[in-house]
């Protein structure tokens, strides 16, 4: 049985309570909504891109320790990443926390990331994890139109 | 040799009745016996649906059994079996409610479907172009939703009595708000996500100067207290069969059967007609014009059984130990400074709603969960309180009578817990 510490890690706690690049990004020039119809989380991922470079990158929004510190540490981790290295690092994430309970995973390449592995133990927590971004990748296709969980 | 199958039917254990002993009452639900993350289960999440007695359980066994078949086709023994059990369950549900008739009662898949029921029915045949209907603020989804459609199909207005911050609704609006435009008031008896009980008498009465029909949302009422849709006059009741200890799937709408009787079908198909030629179709009269297909027999004969399960207890004794909850469960939140109650009406039922300093109730929940602690996080169905309250969402631990003090001291310590965990 996982403990409780497993999910909320001290770097996960920290971060939901202060996220960092809690604001609107300067030159924001990509953006997108987020929202889990479920649990009410709502937020918003800025983003100022040029030269296919995320150059800044922020979020706003309310939600719970989960997603809020996901929001946080995504936003710290892909500035300065291109586009590709964005998405590609959203589906080593996406692959680690929707991995089955049990089965080995590998956080090779996830870098800070890694603190989430816990929450694969907690399905009705995925979600929280993963909201920020799905945002992201809709911030990131320029489409302007809501993400949601339930898509 | 072949074994031949004669299982009797259950019948209801009636040890538990007379004394209130919970710890006798909590033998009777097997769920409560098990152990959750190695600690055993402390359910406080009765507003969302509730556990079901052993006899509700055997039930339903028995019926699957022993007597499945069709309804009010068959002529073989067994359809005979299975139409009794079906409408002798309605004459629990009549007799429960106290409704003057049995084809008052309506059995559908839930209040939601109820509501939709009356929504679609009496409303697409009554409320037309700026015609207002009137709801309130504490509502659930489920009877917000079905009204804003229909009032964007026919052009109507949908009006909203507001609440004060105690989360009681402010009656003075509400009479303001009834006028020679408002053609139906649909109102929650008890809101989920409050606790809130409202003066429906009182709102019946106004709308009745007026010839207004009322739509009573009695989801959260019927598990705690005696419901009289006469001594009220209601014109529609509505509830769900798993928040009163029964299976899931089955709810009922009452209705007066005079505007039952005036009000064109919902969904048409077999057992809702008289005679049908394809020029033609004649309905059948109520309750089965509006119960078009086979039904959820086996949901429908195991909420009689529920019902017969809280009659033995008695609504009195359940009302007294729910009560004792509440007041207990307040008193021992009220006791920490980081926790914000939501929802602090006079007039309240056993469920009690909070936020815990910036800590989101999800997390909460979460970690309540870890000490086998369950309650509901969230925005309970009700996002407009929600907004009311400026908050994302609540925690909400919402009781029911075989809950117990030692019960509530768990939630508390859970809470300790998550206030240690995010400092």
């Amino acid at each position: 049985m996982s403990e409780l510490s497993d999910l909320y890690q001290e770097v996960i706690l920290d971060h939901n309570k202060s996220p960092r690049n809690f604001r609107i990004c300067e030159n924001c020039n990509h953006d997108a909504e987020g929202f889990n119809p479920l649990c009410g989380d709502h937020i918003f991922v800025y983003l100022n891109m040029s030269e296919d470079k995320i150059q800044d990158i922020s979020f706003q929004g309310t939600g719970c320790a989960i997603s809020k510190s996901s929001a946080s540490m995504m936003t710290t981790i892909l500035k300065g990443k291109t586009k590709q290295e964005a998405e590609e690092l959203f589906n080593k994430f996406h692959e680690v926390v929707t991995s089955k309970i049990g089965e080995e995973q590998d956080l090779s390449k996830l870098g800070k990331l890694a603190v989430f592995s816990g929450v694969r133990d907690y399905p009705a927590r995925v979600k929280c994890a993963s909201l920020a971004w799905h945002t992201l990748l809709n911030a990131l296709k320029e489409e302007k139109k809501s993400a949601s969980t339930e898509q | 040799m072949k074994k031949e199958n004669n299982q009797s039917m259950p019948e209801l254990n009636k040890n538990t009745a007379g004394k209130f002993d919970v710890e006798k009452i909590r033998k009777d639900f097997p769920i409560l016996q098990r152990m959750i993350k190695d600690k055993p289960l402390v359910y406080l999440d009765n507003a969302a649906t509730t556990q079901k007695p052993q006899s509700v359980i055997d039930m339903l066994v028995y019926y699957y059994s022993m007597i499945n078949s069709n309804v009010h086709r068959g002529v073989h023994f067994l359809s005979e079996q299975a139409t009794l059990a079906y409408e002798d369950a309605r004459l629990k549900v009549k007799e429960f409610i106290n409704a003057v008739s049995a084809c008052e009662i309506i059995y559908t898949r839930g209040a939601t479907e109820a509501i939709n029921l009356v929504a679609y029915s009496y409303g697409r045949s009554h409320i037309g172009e700026g015609d207002e209907i009137i709801i309130s603020e504490m509502e659930h989804h489920a009877n917000i939703v079905p009204w804003q459609m229909l009032c964007e199909e026919k052009k109507a207005k949908l009006r909203v009595i507001p609440m004060n911050d105690e989360g009681e609704l402010i009656l003075e609006e509400y009479y303001k708000l009834l006028n020679e435009k408002t053609k139906f008031v649909s109102i929650v008896q008890i809101s989920n996500s409050l606790g809130t009980i409202n003066p429906i008498n009182e709102i019946i009465k106004k709308a009745h100067e007026r010839n207004i029909p009322v739509l009573v949302d009695g989801s959260q009422s019927v598990p705690h207290v005696k419901v009289d849709v006469q001594d009220w006059d209601c014109d529609f009741y509505v509830f769900s069969g798993h928040k009163l200890f029964g299976p899931a799937g089955i709810g009922v709408l009452y209705g007066k059967a005079e505007l039952l009787q005036n009000m064109p079908p919902y969904q048409t198909g077999g057992d809702m007609i008289r005679y049908v030629t394809f020029e033609k179709t004649i309905f059948n009269d109520i309750p089965n014009k509006f119960e078009a297909g086979t039904p959820n027999i086996a949901g429908a004969i195991g909420l009689g059984t529920a019902i017969d399960y809280l009659n033995n207890l008695g609504m009195y004794e359940v009302a007294k130990q729910e009560y004792d909850l509440l007041e207990y469960s307040t008193q021992r939140l009220s006791e920490l400074k980081e926790v914000r109650l939501i929802g602090t009406a006079k007039h309240k039922a056993s469920l009690i709603s909070f936020v815990l300093k910036n800590i989101h109730s999800h997390d909460i929940g979460t970690i309540l969960d870890s000490e086998g602690v369950a309650i509901r996080t969230g925005h309970h169905c009700t996002q407009p309180v929600m907004q009311h309250f400026s908050i994302p969402a609540t925690a909400r631990a919402s009781f029911a009578f075989y809950n117990t003090r030692e019960e509530v001291d768990k939630l508390i310590t859970g809470i300790y817990k998550v206030i240690k965990v995010f400092g």
